[in-house]
């Protein structure tokens, strides 16, 4: 096969056409990062995981150190498992605690891990076991709701008593 | 009274089968032109002459379009993000509609009236100058040495026209957002790279535009091959596919984007 002029100018679009997916893959979707760390796979049961949903963070003070695999339910106790896989670089105690909880008002849930102090970390295969539920609104206003009323009966029945007395 | 009522069942009867026919003939054109890709890949040098003519002339109207449309949608985002508070979201809002739906759509719309005209123009003129028939009197297949690289000419540009696209505008949503507005720069990049997927998002973009590249550059071979030979012929000819291969685009974007959406 002869070369023609038209050999180069293909070549680039080619190469252009290669670098604009490259730059997506790379830059916009970050595909790097996410597949050359290395992992430890950690699970822990919640008894309510709120809107938790897969790839959140995990995060500790506030630095994300690893992402939610998968969120699934277990039937015999009733609770959620969640499988985290945290980057290796980074390990904790093995009576760390985890938490979930919320960005901002509206923001996105994630799992907030706190160091406990247990000489020995994490490993994979392991399973934490001092967790928190998410707080659900509808529960939190429920309480507040009953204390209030509480509250109110309280001092209503103490108004009739000191009048009483 | 009877005689035309039967004229206008047989005139019902007549134009289906001219759809149909054409249907058909439209289905053979497109396996005739799946089994040359062999052929097509054992003399190259045509499909590259094809991408270039397809590829390299339109690179430059895709990437100014992208990058205008990176800008619009970087200042339309803003001015939507903001009432919620969320404006530093501009960079994954940018990048999604990119890469998921305007990048491989619009790309495939202006890539219908940039090059699938030329295309029918092409081969509706050299069938009015009986360049064909010509061709096929010399024992030459017209489908096999005309046809078919210029398909997988356009179905290899195609995919490649879009990622630049959406990569442009991308670029072009930063520059407005980050340079004109004001964001922070950070999180424009790290909340796009924390919510774009590179499978879902990115790879399913790739299938659309290659599926759309299949579907505007077989919309053009076809109209031009069953083009009338005259002026008026390839003028409506270049029209149908400038109409057929816009709406097939709309249309098949719809049922790819909802199957993706299920799987």
């Amino acid at each position: 096969m002869t070369r023609s002029k038209n050999d180069i100018w293909v070549g680039l679009f080619v190469v252009i056409g290669f670098a604009a997916i490259l730059f997506l893959a790379l830059q916009s979707a970050n595909l790097l990062s996410l597949s050359f760390d290395s992992n430890y796979k950690v699970t822990a049961k919640f008894d309510n995981i709120g809107g938790l949903k897969p790839k959140a963070a995990v995060k500790s003070a506030g630095v994300v150190v690893g992402r939610i695999e998968s969120i699934t339910f277990d039937d015999k106790t009733f609770q959620a498992r969640v499988t985290m896989s945290m980057q290796n670089k980074f390990a904790f105690p093995k009576d760390s605690s985890l938490k979930i909880l919320t960005s901002g008002l509206l923001g996105e849930q994630y799992i907030g891990i706190s160091a406990g102090a247990d000489d020995k970390n994490l490993s994979n295969g392991d399973t934490v076991s001092a967790t928190q539920s998410a707080i659900v609104l509808e529960d939190l206003i429920s309480k507040f709701l009953y204390s209030k009323a509480a509250d109110n009966s309280d001092g209503k029945t103490d108004s009739t008593a000191s009048k009483a007395k | 009274m009877m005689s035309r009522m039967s004229n206008f069942i047989a005139d019902i009867g007549y134009a289906v089968r001219g759809k149909l026919a054409e249907i058909g003939y439209g289905a053979a054109l497109f396996t005739k032109l799946f089994a040359y890709g062999g052929a097509c890949l054992k003399r190259f040098g045509l499909v590259r002459d094809q991408v270039h003519f397809l590829g390299n002339y339109s690179l430059s109207i895709i990437a100014i379009s992208g990058l205008f449309v990176g800008f619009v949608l970087a200042l339309q985002g803003y001015y939507t993000l903001q009432r919620y508070g969320s404006a530093d979201a501009l960079g994954l809002l940018v990048a999604l509609s990119l890469v998921r739906e305007l990048g491989p759509v619009v790309t495939a719309l202006l890539f219908a009236g940039r090059a699938g005209t030329s295309l029918t123009a092409e081969i509706g003129l050299m069938k009015a100058g009986e360049q064909l028939s010509a061709m096929e009197m010399m024992a030459v297949d017209p489908v096999k040495r005309i046809l078919a690289p210029r398909f997988w000419g356009g179905v290899i540009a195609m995919p490649m026209l879009a990622a630049v696209f959406s990569a442009v505008g991308i670029i072009g949503g930063w520059a407005v957002g980050v340079l004109m507005i004001g964001i922070d720069g950070g999180s424009f990049w790290s909340q796009m790279q924390g919510g774009v997927d590179w499978w879902h998002d990115v790879g399913n973009g790739v299938v659309k535009s290659f599926v759309f590249g299949l579907t505007v550059t077989f919309v053009a071979l076809l109209q031009g091959y069953l083009a009338e030979p005259t002026p008026e012929g390839v003028s409506r000819a270049t029209t149908r596919t400038v109409v057929m291969g816009s709406l097939a685009v709309l249309g098949l974007d719809f049922i790819l984007t909802a199957l993706m959406f299920s799987i």
